[in-house]
């Protein structure tokens, strides 16, 4: 279960939200400029909110009237950007590794070859990120946050920087991903999407919590 | 023709060794002071920026004077150190050493500070966010990154060691076998009737020096563009 109880003034914006979510796949729906970005980089750790909590199952990450705030690389929330954002140093295997050895987590073949099969790329495991299509490069990033076993994956418009033929090509790995049960956090402006994917929405506007509810908000 | 005397030789490696020791001693210094450059903002930062950049605009025979005055043996910090950890500067080739430092150290720094302001930052996040805490973050991700930077400032600092003169002279002196570098044995020989071939041989030799630092620093700063765009 994920809370969000959050304020925050960025510039002229203010986001202030508040939702619980139960669901699956929570979608947070809303236009571009709507806040979506800002709020699970507050979920991750990566912007501190000027006032508020987010709890996590029955874990306080950020609770500002209490000091606390649990910094990113403790908080064990993957995340998919929507620009892949892969080590260009590193080829796709290192950077697919790169969670586990942070985390010192013992070696799972299994785990590897079971999220490599799903997301089909095993056979670009010795490329470098720069030989890889767009398609190629979101799922590669989807694979790196999922073996770092996050207890919550946000995904920031993971198909947002591809073409219509390359989200179909991806749509059907985050259907799988969704099957496997871990929890997410699906960012979107394309209702359609949200509707194959998300379990709940939580729609955005200007900074507010406009609605909230089953996939039928998004009508 | 071209025979270089035993004692050319002994400044030629005074002066290699003084360098190397110049820039690997100086390099982590320079690769921290980079990093908080880049990357933190804090009170006073651009009388720190201001400051490593000194020995660039000062004329080199004050920076000498100022470490003969701080590190000379009647030095406030020289003469604890004498007393206190037996280290001596003053006319050491340690001093030489240290004196290079000093004066190679804006030229150290610069390449890495703008190779670490070219990283994007969002791969630090992306770094975080898979669990690396701070220090994994530089160790994986800002300072490979920053790498061809680093050793295009290691050369670049090289090669101004190699060449110091003012500083060197000020605060060590020139003593053949210990102090005396190139540069001071090339002052030397040309004060003396008959230096002129082995001034112009030691002129060769540090030329030569100082185009493959410059040849190889070109060619790291090629790999540096060619590895952060992804190749």
């Amino acid at each position: 279960m994920l809370r969000v109880d959050v304020t925050k003034q960025l510039g002229e914006f203010s986001l202030e939200a508040s939702f619980e979510s139960q669901g699956r796949v929570t979608g947070l729906f809303g236009a571009s400029g709507a806040g979506k970005t800002s709020l699970i980089n507050i979920i991750a750790g990566l912007l501190r909110p000027d006032r508020g909590i987010i709890a996590l199952d029955n874990e306080t990450l950020d609770d500002t009237s209490a000091g606390v705030h649990v910094p990113p690389h403790r908080r064990r929330i993957g995340y998919v950007f929507q620009d892949a954002r892969l080590f260009p140093h590193l080829n796709v295997r290192q950077n697919l590794d790169y969670g586990r050895r942070m985390n010192r987590l013992a070696e799972d073949q299994a785990q590897h070859a079971r999220i490599t099969d799903l997301l089909d790329i095993g056979h670009l495991l010795d490329r470098r990120p720069g030989q890889l299509s767009g398609g190629e490069r979101q799922r590669v990033a989807l694979g790196r946050a999922l073996l770092s076993k996050p207890r919550l994956l946000l995904l920031d418009e993971p198909l947002g920087s591809l073409d219509e033929s390359r989200k179909e090509e991806i749509l059907p790995y985050l259907v799988r991903l969704r099957d496997e049960g871990i929890p997410m956090v699906y960012v979107s402006h394309d209702a359609a999407e949200l509707r194959q994917l998300a379990t709940q929405i939580v729609m955005l506007r200007r900074g507010r919590v406009t609605a909230l509810g089953g996939v039928k908000v998004l009508t | 023709m071209f025979e270089i005397s035993p004692a050319e030789w002994t400044a030629i490696l005074l002066s290699l060794r003084v360098a190397v020791v110049a820039t690997l001693v100086a390099t982590p210094f320079g690769i921290a002071l980079a990093w908080l450059l880049a990357r933190r903002e804090f009170w006073g930062k651009s009388i720190l920026d201001a400051l490593v950049h000194l020995p660039l605009v000062l004329p080199p025979v004050v920076t000498g004077y100022l470490l003969l005055l701080t590190l000379g043996r009647r030095g406030l910090v020289g003469a604890w150190l004498a007393d206190n950890l037996g280290i001596v500067f003053a006319f050491r080739w340690t001093g030489a050493a240290l004196a290079c430092g000093v004066m190679s150290f804006p030229l150290l720094v610069r390449p890495i500070r703008l190779s670490i302001e070219a990283i994007d930052r969002r791969l630090e996040q992306a770094s975080s966010t898979l669990g690396a805490a701070p220090w994994q973050v530089f160790a994986t991700v800002t300072l490979p990154l920053a790498l061809p930077g680093v050793l295009a400032g290691m050369v670049l600092g090289f090669a101004k060691a190699i060449g110091e003169f003012g500083a060197t002279i000020t605060f060590v002196s020139n003593i053949p076998g210990e102090t005396q570098t190139i540069s001071s044995a090339i002052y030397s020989l040309i004060q003396t009737p008959d230096g002129d071939s082995a001034a112009g041989r030691l002129v060769v030799v540090s030329t030569v020096i100082a185009m493959g630092a410059l040849i190889a620093s070109e060619w790291f700063a090629r790999r540096a563009t060619k590895r952060l765009h992804g190749n």
